[in-house]
């Protein structure tokens, strides 16, 4: 498989059909692994890296699931590419700033992904679409079974898995789901739900944005500790805390269109009105409006290729995808701006007005509406 | 107000997190929430920053100051600095700090998931010459000499493939 052909060929969670798929975007389950009495990467000098790179490299490639898969050394990619495999959740972002003696190992179908000396020997993700984080599981589980016959793995009998930051160690397991929560973001409400899934020791960070701040609503829920706990308890603990929140946000927006039903409406037909007529729009405006559109398209108001298009828009207005097939070197900030603003508008001119009538409380039913 | 990590600049990103109910606060600057990924929220656990913050001091508590890694050459004031240990080995060399530190961070102490199906079935086999032991102990206290040899046996034979 070619670096073109991941391009051309947006991974599964990307077009994503997976349960609860409206409300949870993806399922990632990663697992740091390490080789025994080695340097971790971080302290290895770049002999060694390159060194533990060649002991590892053909055996995650042979991994049945690599089949057909994508292998490159860190130093072989371009900025541009890089960014491009972060932009698509293929590598870290603290991956795609290393050279030699790191690589990158993808599946064929973009489920699986191993980066090589990350901050760890081996770092293993699995993505897939909807809430699936046993099935997650289970994919990283297989290749994890695969390599544990080959490489001598750091395994300790009471700390379990040895990782660089002691904050991984035990399972070495990471489980977090995408969810995008707009509904629960317009009520209010958000911030009651990040405090009690924060109590339980799981955390919510937005996805894109700094600090609380969350843009386009999206989310991410994971664990937070890594010993003491099961595979299978972490996991379970999680998924039904985002069973929790799903239950919530559709709670929340049957609320909506109850009660606010036109404040509703005058959302989604406002970020329709801006991205279908914008010159130039950044990135936070864009993933914020891109938001209320994908949940017009959940509630029905836009027909379903509608779906797919904003799906789509979240990770090709971002600054790679734009600047990928542009002759200038570098695009400046405001040339990017342009750059998204087409792009967004000529989806959009492919989707139809919001189709109120699918509402069906009365949209003017706004009893405790106060215009002034 | 400057930066955390480097005391420096001045912070401008301002980092709040909920975990476990205890809200923790952390400033940085431009530079430093950058380069520790904080734009990647992915990528990114606000323990590691802590860590890198105090918590790692928790480990000067146990052992030598000097004391360093006998595989990878690692010191404690390598580890205040990165937040991140040198090998494997490390876990062994700086246990006694170390053991503070993962209290305060995990739910446990003890790995109970999943391990290597190699390492699994060998703690298996040891645990069996355990008891094995045992029953021999109790055996030849009982005179039963016949069952004794029988243990006795059973116990070599896993030994030989525990060796293997």
């Amino acid at each position: 498989m070619t670096f073109d052909h991941i391009v051309a060929h947006p991974g599964q969670w990307l077009r994503g059909d997976g349960p609860h798929d409206k409300i949870v975007v993806s399922s990632r389950i990663r697992f740091a692994r390490n080789l025994k009495d080695r340097p971790f990467p971080g302290w290895a000098k770049k002999a060694e890296r390159l060194k533990i790179l060649g002991e590892l490299q053909d055996h995650v490639a042979a991994i049945p699931a690599m089949d057909d898969g994508y292998t490159a050394p860190l130093q072989d990619l371009t900025a541009l590419q890089k960014q491009i495999l972060v932009e698509r959740h293929l590598v870290s972002r603290e991956h795609a700033s290393k050279s030699a003696g790191s690589a990158v190992v993808i599946s064929h179908d973009q489920q699986l992904s191993i980066m090589i000396n990350e901050e760890d020997h081996l770092r293993m993700q699995s993505l897939l679409p909807g809430l699936q984080l046993r099935e997650a599981y289970k994919i990283n589980n297989e290749a994890d079974f695969y390599l544990e016959d080959r490489v001598p793995y750091a395994f300790h009998p009471d700390l379990g898995y040895l990782t660089a930051c002691p904050t991984n160690v035990g399972t070495g397991l990471r489980a977090s789901a995408m969810v995008h929560l707009p509904a629960l973001v317009l009520a209010e409400q958000i911030n009651q739900i990040v405090n009690s899934v924060g109590k339980i020791g799981l955390a919510v960070r937005g996805l894109y944005g700094e600090g609380t701040e969350a843009l386009g609503n999206l989310f991410q829920v994971s664990n937070q500790t890594t010993l003491g706990e099961t595979e299978e308890e972490i996991i379970d603990r999680l998924v039904k805390v985002i069973e929790q929140v799903i239950e919530h946000e559709q709670n929340a927006r049957q609320t909506l269109l109850e009660r606010r039903a036109n404040m509703l409406l005058d959302q989604i037909g406002r970020a329709y009105g801006v991205l279908g007529h914008a010159r130039a729009i950044a990135s936070k405006e864009a993933l914020n409006l891109l938001s209320v559109m994908k949940l017009g398209a959940d509630l029905g108001l836009f027909p379903e290729s509608a779906q797919l298009a904003v799906d789509e828009l979240f990770i090709t207005t971002q600054p790679a995808h734009l600047q990928l097939g542009e002759k200038k070197e570098k695009l400046s900030p405001e040339e990017r701006d342009t750059l998204r603003a087409d792009l967004v508008r000529a989806k959009l001119k492919k989707i139809p007005e919001p189709d109120i009538a699918k509402v069906k409380p009365a949209a003017n039913g706004n009893g405790k509406k106060k215009d002034k | 107000m400057h930066c955390d990590v480097c005391q420096k600049n001045d912070a401008t990103v301002y980092l709040t997190q909920i975990v476990e109910g205890k809200m923790q606060k952390v400033n940085l600057c431009e530079h430093c929430a950058k380069e520790k990924g904080v734009s990647d929220p992915t990528g990114f656990a606000m323990a590691d920053l802590l860590l890198g913050l105090g918590a790692t001091q928790q480990i000067e508590h146990g052992g030598q100051p000097a004391q360093k890694c006998p595989v990878c050459g690692f010191t404690q004031i390598d580890f205040k600095k990165t937040g991140r240990l040198g090998c494997s080995a490390c876990y062994d060399t700086f246990a006694d700090g170390l053991a503070n530190l993962l209290k305060g961070m995990h739910k446990g102490l003890k790995h109970t998931g999943k391990m290597p199906a190699r390492l699994s079935r060998r703690y298996a086999m040891a645990d069996r010459v355990k008891s094995l032991e045992t029953d021999l102990q109790k055996a030849v206290k009982n005179e039963k000499y016949e069952d004794a040899a029988r243990l006795r046996d059973e116990i070599q034979k896993i030994e030989h493939e525990l060796q293997a």
